[in-house]
């Protein structure tokens, strides 16, 4: 393991200014995430696990504090650097799946390939992922709303490691799937970080959360 | 994926998904797109027929007088119209001066003109009557019927009249009020072919007689309301203004010269300047498709947040989404413009046949080019209106949107 973190947060703080008063959603957060790293976030709801996502996968931005990524200040980047971090270096896979769904099952893990290559896949990476997945040719013609939710977290899994990102974040990855389902999602994510990618997964479930290498509580903005 | 700009699909696909309201809003568009091109191929299509029809006497300078009254003469037979009560002429020496200037440059006669009641069997009526030398009379009308005239009992009609009064060759004309003075009574030797308003003369209606019938009637000899000169070339028309105002007008305004060319321009601005207003008004509708536009593209904003959501979160820049949505609007405004250009030359024909008279010039390119500029103005106007529901839709908060149901 190297040394220097892949992911270091140092007191990082997210506020949010109510009218009813101030929601500290974050308080003075620092942790350090080492590249291979496979680390679980749980807490109960409303803790904060989802807003340190945000925070780690620069969907959000820090009122306080600094998030080193890869050796580079969050804070010194504008949103069109912290949108190519997101393409480039960091996989989504969210809890409801969030696939396109004007796009085929194929479409959306080539979705983010043609944002960072500026052309179609014609090496087979697209479909090698989905074969990987379990998604064949048939299915991947297919619209979101005509897959389960197993295929379509498979789809998910598939465009999150379509441009080999360092970095996997899993919100909830099994969430809305049966135990059978999640099951094979998990092994599947346990297997990415096995080939070294870095994995943070947001979970409620202990049983999921044994996958990780390391697992962090978060109570009231904070890692308990 | 055969079309590899993905952005530009998602567009695509956003439209057909909601085809019914995309064509709707697109229907606003055509409606537009149609009235500007029929209204300006109409604008385009009167000033051509226009120009064409005022052309052929563009090549004709009108002299009139700027001071000076008709001096002389005796009252005209039953006092018609009162020669010589303050109405300024083109004396004699005037006349020579511009005969002078002009004659190498075209063919230059004087003009006697007045109007008069004239009498044909038991209708009575008021009409125009010009004098002119019969010599020049050939150069400058044509007959359809009949013989030019030689004395000062004979005289040639315009079509308009005979038509009105049922003239034929040898048809009696008595010119002068009876109740006022005396009548003089002239017999029709010819009918002019028909000439449509001119500045020189207006023939179509008028009694065209000798120069010596007209002094007769009304005297004034050697003076002139007018004097035309009909140049060889229309481009000599500026130098023989300016010597014959430069020379004549030397001490003070003694004449003003009238380009007929300069008539036909102020003609043609005119039309022009009624073609835009009409345009401009058509130029609402457009407005109103805008409008729709807009709120179909700000519902496809609203609809799909969590989409705008999901692109942001894996990586797709502000500026794409912006694309994806002005496309979209882009999208709409090509589709009505494209529909619209096609409308508008089946409508726009029947508006210049309805309007115009004639579709002569319904495909000459100054016509024609409205099509590509209404097309023009309907996708500049969709995707302007796709504006601010592209950068609204651009700059959403990823969370928030990713929060939407």
């Amino acid at each position: 393991m190297n040394s220097t973190p892949l992911i270091e947060l140092r007191e990082v703080s997210k506020i949010y200014p109510l009218p009813s008063g101030d929601v500290i959603a974050l308080d003075r957060v620092s942790l350090s995430i080492q590249e291979g790293e496979f680390m679980a976030i749980m807490g109960p709801s409303g803790s904060g696990k989802s807003t340190l996502l945000n925070q780690l996968g620069c969907l959000d931005r820090p009122t306080s504090g600094d998030l080193i990524i890869d050796g580079k200040n969050t804070r010194d980047m504008d949103d069109r650097e912290l949108t190519s971090l997101r393409l480039n270096t960091i996989g989504y896979i969210f809890q409801k799946f969030n696939l396109i769904p004007l796009l085929t099952a194929y479409e959306n893990v080539e979705y983010p390939f043609l944002m960072k290559h500026r052309k179609p896949d014609d090496t087979g990476h697209v479909s090698g992922l989905l074969s990987m997945m379990g998604i064949d040719q048939a299915l991947a013609i297919h619209k979101p709303p005509e897959l389960s939710g197993g295929q379509q977290q498979r789809v998910a899994v598939a465009r999150a490691l379509v441009n080999d990102p360092r970095i996997l974040l899993c919100d909830e990855p099994t969430g809305n799937l049966d135990s059978v389902t999640g099951g094979q999602i998990m092994e599947m994510i346990a297997d990415l970080n096995r080939k070294g990618r870095t994995v943070l997964m947001v979970t409620h479930d202990p049983t999921v959360a044994q996958f990780a290498q390391r697992t962090i509580i978060i109570r009231d903005g904070r890692i308990a | 994926m055969k079309n590899k700009d993905i952005i530009l699909q998602l567009s695509v696909r956003s439209i057909r998904l909601h085809l019914l309201r995309s064509v709707l809003a697109a229907l606003g568009i055509v409606i537009g797109v149609v009235a500007i091109a029929s209204m300006g191929m109409m604008g385009a299509n009167m000033t051509l027929s226009v120009t064409e029809d005022l052309s052929e006497m563009a090549n004709i300078l009108v002299v009139k007088a700027s001071s000076g009254e008709r001096s002389g003469g005796m009252p005209g037979p039953g006092g018609g119209g009162a020669p010589g009560d303050g109405e300024e002429l083109i004396t004699e020496k005037q006349f020579s001066d511009i005969e002078r200037i002009a004659a190498k440059y075209g063919t230059v006669y004087a003009v006697h003109s007045e109007s008069d009641t004239i009498e044909i069997g038991d209708s009575r009526r008021r009409a125009t009557i010009y004098g002119l030398d019969p010599d020049i009379l050939p150069a400058i009308l044509t007959l359809q019927d009949g013989a030019y005239p030689k004395s000062t009992t004979s005289v040639i009609v315009g079509p308009s009249l005979a038509e009105r009064m049922d003239l034929k060759l040898g048809s009696k004309i008595d010119i002068g009020d009876p109740d006022e003075g005396s009548v003089t009574t002239v017999r029709v030797v010819g009918i002019i072919e028909e000439r449509g308003m001119s500045m020189d003369l207006n023939t179509d209606s008028a009694i065209i007689g000798s120069d010596k019938l007209f002094t007769m009637m009304y005297g004034g000899e050697g003076e002139y309301d007018q004097v035309n000169v009909i140049l060889d070339d229309i481009n000599d028309a500026d130098l023989v203004t300016t010597v014959i105002t430069d020379e004549l007008n030397k001490k003070e305004e003694q004449v003003s010269v009238q380009d007929s060319s300069r008539m036909v321009e102020n003609i043609t601005e005119t039309i022009g300047t009624l073609t835009s207003f009409v345009m401009a008004i058509a130029g609402i509708s457009l407005l109103v498709a805008a409008v729709s536009i807009f709120n179909v593209m700000m519902m496809s904003v609203t609809e799909r947040v969590r989409e705008i959501g999901i692109l942001r979160s894996i990586g797709t820049q502000k500026t794409e989404v912006r694309k994806m949505f002005i496309y979209e609007s882009g999208i709409l405004g090509v589709i009505g413009a494209v529909i619209g250009a096609a409308a508008s030359i089946a409508i726009g024909w029947v508006v210049v046949l309805a309007m115009v008279g004639s579709t002569e010039y319904f495909f000459a390119p100054g016509s024609l080019v409205y099509i590509p500029f209404a097309m023009m103005v309907g996708i500049i106007v969709c995707v302007v209106s796709g504006v601010y529901p592209a950068w609204n839709a651009s700059n959403l908060d990823p969370i928030e949107a990713l929060r939407a149901e």
